[in-house]
């Protein structure tokens, strides 16, 4: 009993960073249509900000203490949107009126230019990062063992979650995000400024990673310019689960493939984790390819 | 049309001249000096081990230089970055013997990336000396291939022991890297010396190198109430792993062996690795006179302690060096021969000779971790015996007795 607790417990702390992710790929798909593959190296860039900003404030704010987890949340967030909106300014607008397939290959791209420009910039050699959450044990049971770190993980997770879910429901630019996912020719007749809208969404997924990329460095504390290719994968696959575009479908299959790998991880089967996690996506595409709470969409001709 | 075809012809005759001449030049050892050849992972996940050898070997390679080299010759060492890849390491190997026409290597530490470059050495007829692989299956690749470590079944017999003898173990859980014919290797040895003494192996688990979460497997094996943990993989998941074990409130002792030494292992994590055991090749608390000569002469040139990996790559490059003089040239043959014949070869990581089978028969140390510091905690002889026993109690042992 008390293994499946602290599983489950594993398995929520990891599902909330992949859920983070996963948030970024399922709102750009739902604006643009297609999937950033650079997202995931999007995440391992907020790490190494992290890692930096962590560094640089050291001597002002003792790492640990509330103050500096604040910054270091702020500034990579921030530097990772303004790499979001960067990339796309750069990278996807000068294509938006061609192929999906073109932006598609574009993205993989930018994917392999930015972890390979890290690997030249920061060296392949991991690093350790900065304690910035002091650490130690929450709740010390027989059964379950809850520390400091992961609850910071899930308590930060579930906000930034709920925030974008506000930002989505009840702000004006909220609004008109679900108008250009919803019919993007007629947000643009309705006086929307699609551009400001795409930018905007690149700036929030962009800043989730970001976050997730701290939070998943906190609990992880190695990091290197590849850190982000199987975690990107695998929130790939839990906005798929849930279903691309829907914004709760990916936080449920972040959680679902947290858990399901945290479980698998503790039977024999535990080397086969990964490929169990992209058999359910195979899955998923076969038996049910709109995902969980994704809409069957028909192909209009 | 005429114009250009000739402007065409003058470019390329041109550049495969130029491409000719500088083939030529890396082509020929350039007059008066050996040219040794040396892959390791300078970078990637298990970078220190590479850098520690590197810094070692450079460091005798100087010290032969500053005395004038060897058959009249001085050495030059080529290094090559594997990058911590297996595919690496086979590109490496390719480039040093092709293009740098290099007479020996040295490499790999990582026993997968010996595996992956010794074949290649040994159809070029290239001996190569691994400082530090310990995979049993690391000089069966062929004739050509040495090393100057110890090998995994003696290593894992040696834990194995140490954790039912001295620990007092009688239920063992072991985690090891499916990635790393090292991890695999050892892991075997470890299972069934422990078995054999009577012991209780309750939990197996697996990861592969790269990993970073270690929580499930790690409450599994929470579940199964071992009196130790086994874990045979490389400093860099090591580091995570335990910082995960007793963040999920596992306090017994965790054991692992040479692929542990780094000093990345413990960095940010002091207080987790207390109560932790390696067995190694070597330890800076060595009194003997050659190893605290070592040690001066690498602080001294690096400003840091030596790992075993660093008197590794020190006493391989010394081997090396030793068999090139006494074969009295660079034929590959001859070397060959002399490096075989290493007999009672004063090393830093102890007294080498290598036996039929190219592997060393060197005792083992065995470290325990108090507050990031190794401190010897034990000795067992190449035939298993123990040659020194400290006690295991908390005070660590600083000066021991000979």
């Amino acid at each position: 009993m008390g293994e499946i607790l602290q599983q489950l417990v594993n398995g929520i702390s990891l599902g909330a960073i992949y859920a983070l992710i996963a948030l970024g790929y399922t709102m750009i798909y739902g604006v643009l249509r297609f999937i950033n593959f650079a997202h995931g190296d999007i995440f391992m860039i907020g790490a190494f900000s992290g890692y930096f900003v962590a560094n640089a404030v050291s001597h002002i704010l003792p790492t640990g203490s509330i103050g500096a987890v604040i910054v270091v949340f702020v500034a990579s967030m921030t530097i990772c949107a303004l790499l979001g909106a960067l990339i796309e300014y750069l990278a996807y607008r000068p294509l938006r009126k061609r192929p999906k397939l073109t932006v598609l290959i574009t993205a993989i791209g930018v994917s392999l230019f930015l972890e390979y420009l890290s690997q030249l910039l920061f060296g392949a050699t991991p690093r350790g990062f900065p304690e910035i959450i002091s650490n130690h044990a929450l709740i010390k049971s027989k059964a379950v063992t809850i520390d400091v770190v992961g609850a910071v993980v899930i308590i930060t997770s579930f906000t930034l979650m709920l925030a974008l879910r506000v930002i989505v429901m009840k702000t004006k630019i909220g609004t008109a995000m679900r108008a250009v996912s919803f019919n993007q020719q007629a947000a643009s007749l309705m006086g929307i400024n699609i551009s400001k809208v795409i930018t905007f969404t690149f700036m929030t997924g962009s800043a989730l990673a970001a976050a997730g990329g701290v939070l998943y460095a906190a609990q992880y504390p190695s990091i290197d310019p590849l850190m982000g290719i199987l975690p990107g994968l695998k929130a790939f696959v839990a906005a798929v689960l849930g279903g691309i575009g829907n914004i709760t479908g990916a936080a449920l299959g972040g959680m679902i493939i947290g858990i399901v790998e945290s479980f698998i991880g503790g039977t024999f089967l535990s080397t086969y984790r990964d490929a169990i996690v992209f058999a359910i996506l195979i899955g998923i595409l076969i038996f049910k390819p709109s995902g969980i709470l994704g809409k069957n969409e028909v192909e209009k001709v | 049309m005429n114009k250009y075809f000739s402007v065409v012809t003058a470019v390329v005759v041109l550049t495969s001249a130029t491409f000719l001449s500088s083939c030529k030049k890396e082509g020929v050892a350039e007059g008066n000096d050996i040219i040794i050849g040396e892959y390791a992972s300078m970078t990637g996940q298990t970078a220190t081990f590479g850098q520690s050898v590197h810094a070692g070997a450079v460091l005798a390679i100087d010290e032969i230089n500053q005395g004038g080299g060897i058959i009249g010759k001085k050495i030059v060492l080529k290094s090559e970055d594997d990058q911590s890849k297996t595919e690496d390491a086979t590109a490496a190997v390719q480039k040093l013997i092709n293009r740098d026409k290099v007479i020996a290597l040295l490499g790999e530490v990582a026993s997968s990336r010996s595996k992956a470059g010794g074949p290649i050495a040994q159809q070029s007829k290239i001996p190569m000396i691994s400082p530090a692989s310990t995979n049993e299956d690391v000089t069966k690749i062929g004739d050509y291939i040495f090393r100057i470590c110890f090998i995994d079944p003696f290593q894992g017999n040696a834990l194995a022991s140490f954790a039912k003898k001295s620990l007092g173990a009688k239920r063992a859980a072991v985690l090891q890297d499916t990635k790393q014919d090292y991890s695999i290797g050892l892991a075997n040895a470890f299972r069934e010396t422990f078995r054999k003494s009577g012991g209780d192996v309750v939990s197996e688990q697996a990861y592969s190198s790269g990993d970073k979460d270690f929580r499930s497997a790690l409450t599994s094996i929470r579940a199964t109430n071992p009196d130790v943990i086994f874990i045979p993989g490389y400093y860099n998941e090591v580091s995570l792993i335990v910082r995960q074990a007793r963040e999920l409130g596992i306090t017994v002792p965790l054991l692992g062996g040479d692929g542990w030494d780094s000093d990345e292992l413990t960095k940010g994590a002091e207080q987790q690795f207390n109560n932790t055991y390696l067995s190694n090749h070597f330890s800076v608390e060595d009194p003997d006179a050659a190893v605290q000569n070592f040690v001066t002469k690498y602080k001294a040139k690096f400003q840091k302690d030596p790992d075993a990996m660093a008197a590794l790559g020190y006493d391989a490059a010394r081997i090396l060096t030793q068999a090139i003089t006494r074969a009295g040239s660079t034929d590959a043959a001859k070397l060959r021969d002399a490096i075989a014949a290493t007999k009672d070869f004063n090393g830093v990581t102890g007294k080498i000779t290598l036996n039929a089978q190219r592997n060393a028969e060197k005792p083992i140390t065995i470290l325990k971790i108090v507050n990031g510091k190794y401190h010897f905690a034990q000795r067992i002889g190449p035939n298993g015996e123990t040659q020194t026993d400290f006690k295991t109690g908390d005070t660590p042992v600083t000066a021991p007795a000979k």
